[in-house]
């Protein structure tokens, strides 16, 4: 079978499957970037109807819809879809697309390998949500999958072990791609410190990726042979330690927060500059802030464990350590609000979601500080505070980045405007709707709600029922989304090569809808 | 209707003239009433109003740009960028604050993680799901469940006050004394938390952990387990009373009178109606998470008793699995220490005679105390 890599030297009479075969075979960069952007939209759909069912119950005090089991399979695989299914394949969708045509580099550097790590997702993807039709249903231990709850389940907890190595091995091989792309297929005169930035996110992503995923499959194989094989790791009975998992889980755990918004922090800084119509203000210290922000992510992870009883030595460094990220990531803020400054602003959608990005994600950013100090996370901890601020740092954060990305680059892709009226209702619903979600968890956090919980004590009503309206706006809104794109694929006002009048870069100097083949003369970058 | 339009209503611009005030809504950290829960308090109101002011600056700034900056109004782009004295001042400002934070939360870390010099020691167990308080130095011992009926969760009674947050036998503790709590978990991770008193600790199955409190103010304080640990999480709440130093020692006396009551009954003998009715109550508290009520269990996590082999087998292979638990790597564990031996012959027997189980045996304490016999001399000849 031939395929689209090895055809390059025809490019005049390409010879293509067609149909379905086209994508199963495709080891073109802008198809898989397309199937990965697909993918996690149908797991944002998935995992947020869960999300409207917890809502739904949580409405009012008492069970209502659901059995309490029930319940937290859903609060757990909706963590699990979003994290692995939805916001993680979205920025390798994107990677896809763009780092190419970023770099004026012809495909990635490995097709076929890029073609494999898709479709490893759909497996996972359809043996993580087949788990509910399993006997006992899906995993309901939190995405946390802390043992010994995590030892008690079914079936389908292997199941879950087994989906979640196979979108490990899915992300190594993504991240193998995009660092050996970006080293050396970068157009000649593209150094590294001129390539854009959501290139350099995207590299030190995939160097996070590398360092932890295997340290996440190391920890659920443990689990997987604590629960079939009569190995103890984490049972005491056996000299083992439950919080043994915690430290390896959230060794990788706490990097890959970063890996959920580094790419986002990319995105954000290419389209601010190109609506400011002002370079970025600090290239050079966005790029040492975002390798200062990875290299910390690594001695910070116990701050997730303040509550198990560290020694005080421990509880100290962790303190100070998660404090310190504070710095590097208010340079970040302080950049994006100084190339703002004096700039020639305008407000298409992408640049709506980028500024609410920049101040809802320091909502989450703040929220993140006072769960640092250990004293205060000890009330916080496990509450609707908690609940708040990863909300607020992945919805406003890593999703809001991914609309922003979406509206900005859809043109290229489609080589049609998308309808901007439209956009913009998108995003006043989104940005509204997610504030009436999500502000009022940090209240309910403090007056003392326990997150995973399927009701609740009577005080906490009234925040709840706020929220979960919040949560249906929000939710339905982005069918206004789907709309955008499917109207924008189908039609619309033709896209010029640049598509926006900032627009800095090599992808704006391709044809709109970009080629199937692009750069495949490397241009020249002065 | 009128409750949608109630509900509808909370969202309405009407919002605070339909509820009395803000009063109504819990919206911060619950009153402290220890020393360490006070420090937190005011640690969060610091922390909170140093980043607001960081809010207001920075995207007072930001705002002021997307006011007076923008195309629409003629601003032409500046094309200054990198400017390494605003870049130092930017990363070492936030350095000095964040020094300014660590110091006293420092402190408070200090204070809470000593544990010397208790002035009374309880061992406190998690378990799937209720709470067991041992009492070292008093000799008190006893478990804490769930006292909300299952009708107002199922919300075909009206809902009370406490809904949630009430248990049958509260922890009691005097006030003003340094209470050290030893904190450990029988089957998977629990974490106690009172947020009144600043305390939060994780109970680790096979590993004790300690915390402290010292509560300055008599009066209930109410919180929950804040470690998801299976179905029933949200329903193990945890009740502390403070109380005086004369009202401490009458509980402990009345507590150990009720166990010298309980003693004596592993002596008699009783009837099968007696065993079954006690029985229920026993089961209804330590069974009926996972066998439910109906005995049908959930199918695919717990098994059914109605009509089950053990229930309807041999009664000595029944009383052994309640008392030391069923096969290895499931979630019935042994109820030998926690049950006495006429509290095991009660649910046994309800078990052997509820539902379409007919069959119109019933165990006496005293078996179950040959039961525990036998188990001892199996393990001594091991």
């Amino acid at each position: 079978m031939s395929d689209a890599a090895t055809d390059h030297a025809d490019h005049g009479h390409p010879v293509h499957p067609t149909g379905i075969m086209r994508w199963l075979t495709t080891t073109n960069h802008k198809d898989i970037g397309t199937m990965y952007l697909w993918f996690a939209l149908i797991m944002l759909f998935s995992a947020g109807t869960m999300a409207l069912l917890i809502r739904a119950e949580l409405f009012h005090p008492g069970l209502q819809l659901m059995r309490p089991d029930f319940f937290n399979q859903l609060t757990t695989m909706h963590g699990l879809i979003m994290i692995f299914g939805a916001i993680m394949p979205a920025f390798t969708g994107f990677a896809n697309w763009q780092i190419p045509l970023m770099l004026g580099a012809p495909d990635m550097a490995f097709p076929r390998m890029n073609n494999w790590s898709f479709w490893l997702l759909p497996v996972a993807g359809v043996m993580l949500l087949g788990s509910f039709w399993l006997p006992g249903g899906a995993v309901a231990g939190g995405w946390t999958m802390y043992p010994p709850l995590f030892i008690q389940g079914g079936v389908s907890y292997d199941l879950t072990i087994l989906a979640i190595h196979i979108m490990g091995l899915s992300s190594i091989m993504g991240s193998i791609n995009i660092i050996t792309t970006i080293l050396n297929m970068r157009a000649p005169g593209l150094t590294l410190m001129k390539m854009p930035l959501f290139c350099w996110t995207w590299l030190i992503t995939a160097y996070l990726l590398i360092a932890t995923m295997p340290v996440l499959a190391g920890a659920v194989t443990m689990l997987l042979t604590d629960r079939n094989f009569g190995t103890h790791f984490f049972n005491a009975a056996g000299g083992g330690d439950p919080v043994m998992f915690q430290h390896i889980f959230w060794f990788f755990g706490h990097p890959e927060v970063y890996i959920l918004i580094l790419p986002a922090f990319g995105i954000v800084s290419q389209i601010i500059p190109t609506f400011a119509r002002k370079p970025l203000f600090g290239y050079a210290s966005m790029v040492y802030a975002t390798a200062s922000i990875a290299i910390l992510s690594f001695i910070v992870w116990a701050h997730h464990m303040f509550a198990v009883g560290l020694p005080v030595a421990a509880q100290l460094f962790f303190m100070f350590s998660t404090m310190l990220i504070a710095v590097p990531t208010g340079v970040k803020v302080f950049n994006w609000v100084a190339t703002m400054w004096k700039g020639s602003l305008t407000f298409e959608t992408p640049m709506l979601f980028a500024i609410a990005f920049v101040c809802l994600f320091t909502i989450g950013g703040f929220s993140g500080l006072v769960l640092a100090m250990a004293p205060v996370d000890i009330q916080l901890q496990d509450t609707y505070y908690v609940v708040a601020h990863f909300h607020y740092v992945l919805v406003s954060g890593a999703l809001f980045a991914i609309f922003a990305g979406i509206y900005f680059w859809l043109p290229k892709w489609t080589g049609h405007m998308y309808n901007e009226t439209l956009g913009k209702i998108h995003f006043w619903f989104s940005v509204v709707g997610m504030n009436i979600v999500f502000f009022p968890m940090h209240f309910l956090g403090l007056a003392g709600m326990p997150r995973r919980i399927p009701d609740y004590a009577l005080q906490f009503t009234q925040f709840n029922q706020i929220a979960s309206v919040g949560a249906y706006i929000f939710g339905f809104s982005q069918l206004i989304f789907v709309a955008v794109v499917l109207k924008a694929i189908r039609g619309g006002a033709k896209a010029p090569d640049r598509v926006w009048e900032g627009a800095e870069g090599l992808e704006w100097t391709v044809p709109s809808p970009a080629p199937y083949h692009t750069f495949e003369t490397a241009p020249v970058v002065k | 209707m009128k409750s949608m339009l109630q509900r509808a209503g909370v969202l309405g611009v009407a919002w605070g003239a339909s509820r009395p005030a803000l009063a109504d809504y819990a919206y911060n950290l619950q009153p402290p009433v220890s020393q360490v829960a006070r420090d937190v308090f005011h640690l969060h109101n610091l922390i909170m109003l140093v980043c607001i002011g960081i809010f207001i600056v920075v995207f007072g700034a930001m705002f002021y740009s997307l006011l007076k900056h923008r195309k629409s109004v003629g601003h032409k782009a500046a094309h200054f960028h990198e400017n390494t004295t605003v870049e130092v001042i930017w990363t070492v400002i936030p350095f000095i604050i964040l020094v300014g934070m660590a110091y006293p939360a420092a402190k408070v870390v200090i204070e809470m993680k000593d544990t010397s010099n208790p002035d009374m020691t309880v061992k406190i167990t998690g378990y799937q799901w209720k709470w067991g308080y041992d009492y070292l130095n008093d000799g008190v011992h006893f478990y804490s469940t769930l006292a909300t009926p299952r009708e107002q969760i199922d919300g075909t009674a009206p809902r009370d006050p406490h809904y949630l947050l009430e248990v049958d036998q509260p922890m009691v503790v005097p006030v003003g004394k340094r209470v050290r709590l030893l904190m450990t978990a029988n089957d998977v991770i629990h974490s106690w938390w009172v947020p009144a008193f600043g305390v939060k600790q994780d109970a680790i199955p096979g590993f004790i952990r300690d915390t402290w409190f010292k509560a300055d103010k008599i009066g209930t304080y109410r919180g929950q387990c804040a470690e998801l640990c299976g179905k029933d999480h949200g329903f193990m709440p945890i009740v502390v009373k403070v109380v005086s130093q004369d009202d401490y020692k009458a509980w402990v006396a009345q507590k150990k009178g009720a166990a010298q009551t309980a003693a004596a009954d592993n002596g008699k003998t009783f009837k099968l109606e007696e065993l079954v009715e006690r029985g229920k109550k026993v089961y209804q508290a330590n069974c009926v998470a996972c066998h439910q009520a109906n005995g049908m269990g959930l199918p695919g996590t717990f098994p059914a008793l109605n009509g089950s082999k053990v229930a309807t087998g041999p009664i000595d292979a029944h009383i052994k699995i309640v008392l030391h638990g069923g096969r290895p790597g499931t979630a019935m564990v042994g109820f030998a220490d926690r049950l006495s031996d006429a509290e095991i012959a009660a649910v046994v027997t309800y078990e052997r005679n509820a539902w379409n189980n007919k069959m119109g045996d019933a165990a006496q304490p005293a078996d179950i105390a040959a039961a525990r016999g036998a188990a001892a001399v199996t393990a001594a000849a091991q």
